[in-house]
């Protein structure tokens, strides 16, 4: 992918294409593949994204420390039900992400985007917008090659490893991608695609990787339904014509940096934050005793 | 890092970790296709993060199963312990400390042959992209992309042009070319990435000469 978010501006510009444009020139030339190629994985991607985040909405998932039973189920029948100050559409495209990430947790197939522990966000972002706009099949597909760029930056100036950046490099990413995808398929501006990503990772700058026992289950399960809210939220905000003032590669740059200054406890150890918690600590106690 | 289109999106794969368990099971699995068939057991040590929270991840499950050839969106990762038992594939799993020079979800595979043992050294780099970055002692740098070659000789001139004119004769493109060369015992490491599978006597005619040390290729 281009370097800064000027060179993808000027680019679309000056030869009046959109940034899918871009990621479809640029994976055919390395990849040596060609569009319908590409397009034809992304419908593979689609439906298992599909799959996923509907999967868990009513049967519920048992976890084997009831860190995260029926978080899905539960969400959705609130959504249903209980009135949520957020309302039904946003409760419900909460309990689609929770849903990818139960089906994650249990060894189930999903798709990495970018990463499995942030898998629940991009699905549950493509899946609303299909519910509300009822976007047809290529529409969807120009979102995902959105999220593609977006994600190629930072892979470029960044990680999407907890273990190297934190949960920012993984939920952060994940949000930043669906907050361009959404842009994208309702037809902004490509600088808003740009600042909708970097809204995103701004929002959760720092955000450390902490998850108890290193199970991608709690607090992973949260990150992923605040993470589709947080890329929603900077879609909203960055259609509303507000920028984001530090460009989208000055963000992944300083988001790879931070996460390198945290400490490795913070990483995906499964020793700090939350997990390092008397509880954390106790339920971490309980899983390796369980697994001796 | 520049990431193609299908590793940011992607991979397809079953849970929990894209760096824990997908990119794990590619890492055993390229390990694997490195090392050969015919070992007597196979060993795995894990450093950093891989370390702390392989259980949780089911980082063995996923070892395991790249080591009996599956690939990361395969539903029997998760039995892959029954699977082992019936294939009686005997493993064994320990933490070790590689050093600040390795990223923090590296594993290094140890396959134990009859009088000998290979090993390779491979990082989950993100996303559930791979990196191998040892084999055998010998520092190298792909990613499993494209078919590889990995040669060691003692330094003498004509050697990269030997083998890159048997490929260009066949067809073949070189993706990337790379040597390292260790100045104390003036071995070379070269690494080639090709743009397509080898035939078999374009492979056995570049490995199968004896000035090579060591040489191996490998298919992804």
């Amino acid at each position: 992918m281009l370097n800064t978010q000027q060179e993808i501006i000027d680019l679309c510009k000056k030869e009046n294409k959109r940034i899918y444009h871009i990621v479809i020139d640029e994976e055919s030339k390395v990849s040596k593949t060609d569009e319908v190629a590409i397009r034809s994985h992304l419908k593979d991607v689609l439906k298992i994204m599909e799959k996923s985040a509907t999967a868990k909405l009513n049967e519920g998932t048992k976890s084997k420390f009831n860190m995260i039973n029926d978080f899905a189920k539960i969400s959705y029948d609130y959504a249903e039900n209980g009135e949520p100050m957020m309302g039904e559409f946003l409760m419900k495209t909460v309990a689609m992400a929770f849903s990818t990430s139960e089906v994650n947790c249990s060894m189930g197939k999903i798709v990495a985007s970018p990463t499995a522990g942030s898998s629940g966000i991009l699905p549950a972002a493509m899946m609303a917008a299909k519910m509300k706009y009822n976007f047809d099949q290529e529409t969807l597909e120009n979102g995902l090659l959105t999220s593609i760029a977006i994600g190629q930056i930072i892979a470029k100036y960044a990680t999407f490893a907890g273990a190297e950046g934190g949960c920012q490099a993984e939920c952060g990413s994940a949000a930043a991608m669906a907050a361009a995808a959404l842009v994208e398929m309702r037809g902004g501006a490509i600088e808003e695609c740009l600042n909708a990503a970097s809204i995103a990772l701004v929002n959760v700058m720092g955000l450390v990787c902490d998850p108890i026992a290193g199970l991608i289950e709690y607090p992973c399960l949260f990150r992923n339904s605040s993470g589709v809210m947080n890329a929603i939220l900077s879609a909203d905000t960055a259609m509303a014509g507000i920028k984001s003032i530090v460009p989208f590669e000055e963000v992944a740059q300083t988001m790879g940096e931070v996460g390198k200054s945290l400490e490795p406890n913070l990483r995906e150890t499964g020793l700090g934050g939350v997990a390092g918690t008397k509880t954390g600590n106790r339920i971490r106690e309980e899983f390796l005793k369980s697994e001796e | 890092m520049e990431f193609s289109a299908f590793e940011v999106l992607g991979p397809i794969m079953v849970g929990p970790s894209s760096s824990h368990t997908a990119g794990a099971c590619r890492i055993a699995n390229v390990a694997k296709s490195i090392c050969g068939e015919g070992f007597k057991s196979v060993e795995f040590q894990l450093h950093g993060s891989f370390a702390y929270t392989y259980k949780g991840h089911g980082t063995d499950k996923a070892l395991l199963a790249g080591i009996m050839g599956y690939n990361p969106d395969d539903n029997r990762i998760n039995q892959a312990f029954d699977l082992a038992e019936q294939k009686k594939l005997k493993y064994s799993f320990s933490k070790i400390d590689l050093g600040d020079c390795y990223h923090p979800n590296s594993a290094k595979i140890i396959f134990h042959f009859e009088g000998r043992d290979e090993f390779v050294i491979g990082s989950s780099i993100g996303g559930g992209s791979i990196m191998i970055v040892d084999i055998n002692g010998m520092s190298v740098e792909f990613r499993g992309h494209f078919p590889t070659l990995l040669l060691q000789y003692e330094d003498k001139s004509g050697v990269i042009a030997c083998v890159s004119s048997i490929l260009s004769k066949n067809n073949y493109n070189i993706e990337s070319i790379n040597t390292v060369k260790d100045p104390l015992t003036n071995v070379v490491t070269l690494t080639v990435e090709i743009d397509k599978n080898l035939t078999e006597p374009v492979r056995d005619a570049i490995i199968k000469s004896d000035r090579f040390i060591t040489a191996k290729y490998v298919e992804v």
